[in-house]
């Protein structure tokens, strides 16, 4: 059951990598970069529930906000330049 | 209730599925960025509301993590948007064309 359930998410994950390396603007880039992160936190969570701990969660808390920041700067930066 | 959870968890990683399907096939910066922010939302809640099912003790940090994650995925997805609009991406399917002529 888990998997399964791991197999599928790695599988988007690697299907939104083709985007991140083809696409065509430096914006698609960035979405990819963003759905990535978002599921990276899912697989996270799926990992605390592997192993039983519970010191993931943090993890997955702590590259959620570092994940929120990337996608932020990046933004700033087709925006303004440096 | 492990088989609620586990269902709870399948049903996110499907919504995954879907957004990545789509991230390939949708043919703009707009569109892209569409599929790519509402469904893993949505797979996101689903997959943190299954490991409640299966966990009940870790319920804290994981409601905490789903209002973290409800409150700052549509702000980048606001600012991916206004930093494209500002550079000037275009439509590619302009549904707005036909009727300014």
């Amino acid at each position: 059951m888990f998997e399964l359930v791991t197999i599928l998410l790695l599988l988007s994950m690697l299907i939104t990598l083709y985007r991140f390396l083809k696409g065509p603007t430096l914006g698609d880039r960035i979405v990819a970069f963003d759905v990535m992160n978002i599921m990276g936190v899912s697989l996270l969570v799926l990992l605390a529930l592997y192993f039983q701990r519970s010191l993931y969660l943090d993890i997955a808390l702590v590259f959620g906000l570092i994940g929120f920041l990337g996608t932020t700067i990046f933004g700033r930066y087709i925006e303004k330049g440096i | 209730m492990q088989y609620v959870g586990y269902f709870f968890i399948f049903l996110g990683t499907l919504s995954f599925l879907i957004s990545s399907v789509g991230l390939v096939r949708m043919p703009d910066v707009y569109t892209r960025m569409h599929v790519g922010t509402k469904s893993t939302t949505m797979g996101t809640i689903l997959v943190i509301l299954g490991t409640i099912c299966i966990e009940p003790t870790w319920a804290w940090k994981l409601i905490l993590l789903a209002i973290f994650i409800l409150l700052t995925n549509p702000l980048s997805s606001s600012v991916i948007a206004r930093a494209v609009h500002k550079d000037g991406a275009t439509l590619k399917l302009d549904a707005f064309k036909e009727v300014e002529k």
